[in-house]
């Protein structure tokens, strides 16, 4: 059921894309045919009716009502066919299939989180079943977003204090981007993820994967994997540089001073609590910007983080300076 | 044709900053409007050309992200509320709505210098909202991101709430004038278009207006008490925000571009020393409009979450929009036929305007319909529609208009070689900038980004150039207008052959506008019965 690529629209990547591609090329073919109707009348009229002397009387045509009424009947005509062709669709694009999977999509600045029927969670990253309905149930936890997946020809706004309803089915696997399409603030163009439409038997066992997480891994590897996947890299770097927030680098063990004054000595509970509730106690020189994890996190998962993040603080003798006791 | 200007006109006497100051001339209050639009036009024009430097190619190129969202943001709010809504109105339509109805001023002479005084207080708290540190929010100010925002929303709103006052009272003055001070004899039907789109303008302006002040009002009273009317943890809605906001900002939409179709109006007819054709079904095109455009505002909200059925009637009426339209431009088409077209720089932008506005609103019908506006919204594509509509609409008929009515309001003629020359440069450079952007936003770029995925990289950047190609159009115009001031020939009181009764008087026209009231015998469109030399022969040579 894909649409191909024309000037305009990317390719069609849902059962809904066909539909609304069709309009939009009607749309197109009718933009044209009144574009060049009216051009060639004013190129037509200007060459022809040009002025080559002095100042003459001209014709007083004042009016001419059939000809009036013609132009107001043929337009009212063609956006009567389209408003409900256009309606048409937008039920289509409305009214979710009763058979559908949900997923409940959190919008946050700066970035979606899925949360799967089997308890599974994803951040940035939508995994969905090819040739099956899915449900989208949106809501934001802070200002207004709005979720777009122009390959689906979707969208709908995730507001703080309301679920709103959409859904789509990709017939088939592939990766489509996904964008916020409503102004949220300074990552507002970087709160994109991606769709990854796959076959049911790498969906079934990707929501394995995600859920058992980490079996089979060290805690350190796994969470490793966490940073990434739970997009802690987009505003702390593993590596000393200072991004949106401090670095893990070197960060477990020392000693860091707070906004508002006081240090505080980075263990194991100043990280849990600043996954959870990361405005409490803020590192001097950066903007409380961070969203909270809480219910967005396991237990093992902020197990293995802690661990990950204290796998980058060397010791002591390493860095060459007494890590300051408490 | 004489070889002076004439020496009794409003611009010399009397004399002196102070008379211009304390003037009551709707002429200088038009000029100090125009004053005013021309360094909003100015300053927004150059966010813009940071806009499309940041945009040139994909990552951060100039600007931090929070640097670039408070330039879109003010680029929109600058050419929004300090430029486009006071352009034709304020500025072109106080200096010749008085003139075209045959009245010395408009009704209330002292009100309309309180506008103004209204309109630079405005100015004056929006730009300081600027140098006290910007606004970021967009010019929609949406909730709950600008109740949220650290950035200085209140004084932005308080500076636009304040613009408001002076659009409504310009609206009151103009209705009144229009009712009370037309010339003997100016019957409604023998209003120049121009006075109708005037018309229809102020009456949305005064009904639409004070429900933006209201919201912009409740907007600060939740930043700065918590009031909670859009505060979903209070038990407010944010998206009540977007109801109250677009119940003005649709009908401002035909603030702006009504009264650019009456200088269309005007434009097509003179240069085609045409009867205008259809008369009755553009003026009541006008009006229509100004109604209609009261009962489309959720069509901004398709994907918002307000009901479908709602938004099945706001798409109903979103097309209905359309016909009125549709019907000016044909309308105009046929005012063309069989007449003696010249190529004057106005007539240009007059011709520039019925290629873009076309293409601007043909690309409405998209935005209108609903499956596709669900795909298109908050993309390019919506950018580059209210261009086309706002840029390739509104400021092509204000540029026609201002050369139309320049030798008129200074007495004096630009160069016509560079003023072809730039509208030239204008069109094309306009087109450039944003017809890439249809085809970038129906391929799915969101608007409002500070950077973007590499395939949307060469359209940008193509965009990006047509910024600059327009830019050079714009510096050429402010040369040849600047140098018309000292260098620019004399132009006679009637340099097109116009029979509207503007150019009856001299060119600049006294303080009392004409020598004697005049008596209204003829249309303004009556080029079948008349030539601009009977009409002297009529009405005398006004006050010389």
């Amino acid at each position: 059921m894909d649409t191909t690529r024309t000037l305009f629209l990317p390719p069609g990547g849902s059962t809904v894309a066909p539909e609304v591609d069709a309009l939009f090329n009607f749309l197109v073919y009718v933009a044209i045919a009144f574009f060049v109707l009216i051009m060639t009348m004013v190129i037509v009229f200007a060459v022809r009716y040009r002025r080559r002397g002095p100042q003459v009387l001209t014709p007083g045509i004042s009016h001419n009502t059939a000809l009036e009424m013609t132009w107001i009947t043929i337009p009212l005509i063609l956006v009567g066919i389209v408003f409900v062709w256009g309606f048409r669709g937008y039920l289509k694009q409305s009214v979710v299939p009763k058979d559908a999977l949900e997923v409940r999509v959190t919008g946050q600045k700066w970035f979606w989180s899925f949360a799967y029927p089997e308890g599974a969670t994803s951040i940035n990253e939508l995994v969905v079943p090819a040739g099956k309905p899915i449900k989208l149930l949106l809501s934001s936890q802070d200002v207004i977003h709005s979720f777009y997946v122009p390959d689906f020809r979707i969208k709908r706004d995730a507001l703080p204090n309301r679920y709103t309803i959409t859904w789509f089915e990709a017939p088939r696997p592939g990766n489509h981007h996904l964008f916020c399409a409503e102004y949220c603030g300074t990552k507002h163009s970087a709160m994109i993820g991606t769709v990854r439409v796959v076959s049911d038997r790498e969906y079934q066992q990707w929501l394995e994967s995600t859920s058992a997480s980490g079996t089979g891994m060290s805690a350190v590897d796994f969470g490793a994997k966490l940073y990434v996947s739970k997009t802690c890299n987009s505003c702390h770097s593993n590596d000393g540089r200072a991004m949106n927030g401090p670095t893990f680098r070197n960060l477990y063990g020392h000693d860091v001073e707070m906004t508002g004054g006081g240090r505080v000595i980075v263990d194991e509970n100043y990280l849990r609590e600043s996954i959870l509730d990361p405005r409490a106690k803020v590192v001097a020189g950066y903007q409380p910007i961070m969203p909270t994890f809480q219910g967005l996190i396991k237990t093992h998962e902020m197990d293995a983080l802690i661990a990950y993040i204290k796998s980058l603080s060397p010791t002591k003798e390493d860095d060459g300076q007494p890590a300051p006791r408490p | 044709m004489d070889n002076q200007p004439p020496v009794h006109s409003y611009l010399r006497e009397p004399s002196g900053l102070k008379s211009w100051l304390l003037t009551r001339d709707h002429k200088r209050i038009g000029v100090l409007y125009l004053i005013g639009i021309m360094t909003a036009f100015v300053i927004g024009g150059v966010l813009a050309l940071m806009i499309r430097l940041e945009l040139l190619r994909p990552g951060p190129t100039l600007f931090t992200p929070d640097t670039y969202n408070k330039i879109f943001t003010l680029h929109g709010a600058v050419m929004i509320f300090l430029f486009i809504i006071p352009s034709i109105p304020a500025a072109l339509g106080n200096f010749v709505l008085p003139l075209l109805i045959g009245a010395k001023d408009v009704a209330f002479p002292r009100l309309n210098l309180a506008s103004w005084y209204i309109y630079v207080v405005g100015t004056v708290v929006a730009l300081y909202s600027i140098f006290a540190g910007a606004v970021d929010t967009g010019w929609t100010f949406y909730t709950p991101y600008s109740t949220q925002s650290t950035t200085t929303v209140t004084a932005m709103t308080l500076g636009a709430f304040i613009l408001g006052f002076s659009s409504i009272l310009t609206g009151l003055n103009f209705i009144v004038t229009v009712h009370k001070l037309r010339a003997p004899g100016m019957t409604w039907f023998r209003m120049p278009l121009m006075v109708w789109a005037l018309y229809a303008t102020a009456v949305i302006q005064i009904l639409a207006t004070p429900v933006l002040g209201i919201t912009l009002v409740l907007l600060i009273l939740e930043r700065l008490f918590g009031i909670g009317i859009f505060d979903p943890a209070m038990g407010g809605d944010p998206v009540l925000y977007q109801h109250f906001f677009w119940f003005y900002s649709h009908p401002a939409v035909y603030i702006m571009i009504l009264p650019g179709m009456g200088i269309i109006s005007e434009l097509i007819s003179t240069f085609s020393r045409k009867t205008i054709f259809g008369y009755r079904f553009i003026a009541f095109s006008s009006v229509a409009i100004a109604l209609l455009g009261f009962l489309v505002w959720g069509h901004h909200m398709f994907v918002s979450g307000q009901s479908e059925l709602a938004s099945m009637v706001f798409s109903a009426l979103t097309f209905l929009v359309a016909i009125p339209s549709g019907i000016k431009i044909f309308n105009w088409l046929a005012t063309m036929y069989k007449g003696q077209i010249s190529f004057t720089t106005p007539m240009l932008y007059a011709l520039s305007f019925l290629c873009t506005f076309t293409v601007g609103g043909l690309t409405g019908i998209f935005l209108g319909t609903l499956s596709v506006d669900v795909h298109l919204h908050d993309t390019y594509f919506v950018v580059a529609h209210f261009h086309y509509v706002m840029v390739g609409g509104t400021v092509m008929a204000l540029l026609g208009g201002v050369h139309y009515w320049w030798p008129k309001m200074f007495g004096r003629m630009y160069s016509e070689f560079w003023g072809r020359i730039a509208a030239i440069i204008i069109f094309v450079g306009f087109n450039l900038t944003f017809f890439p952007q249809f085809v970038l936003g129906s391929q799915g770029m969101p608007r409002r980004y500070f950077d973007y995925i590499p395939e949307y990289h060469s359209l940008h950047a193509t965009s990006t150039v047509g910024s600059w190609v327009m830019t050079i159009g714009f510096l050429i115009m402010a040369a040849y207008l600047i140098r018309s001031f000292s260098h620019g020939a004399i132009p006679g009181d009637n340099p097109w052959g116009s029979l509207s009764l503007e150019w009856t008087t001299t060119s600049p026209p006294p303080t009392e506008n004409f020598a004697v009231t005049p008596q209204i015998t003829h249309g303004p469109y009556d080029y079948d019965q008349m030539t601009a030399a009977s009409t002297l022969a009529r009405h005398g040579t006004g006050a010389r």
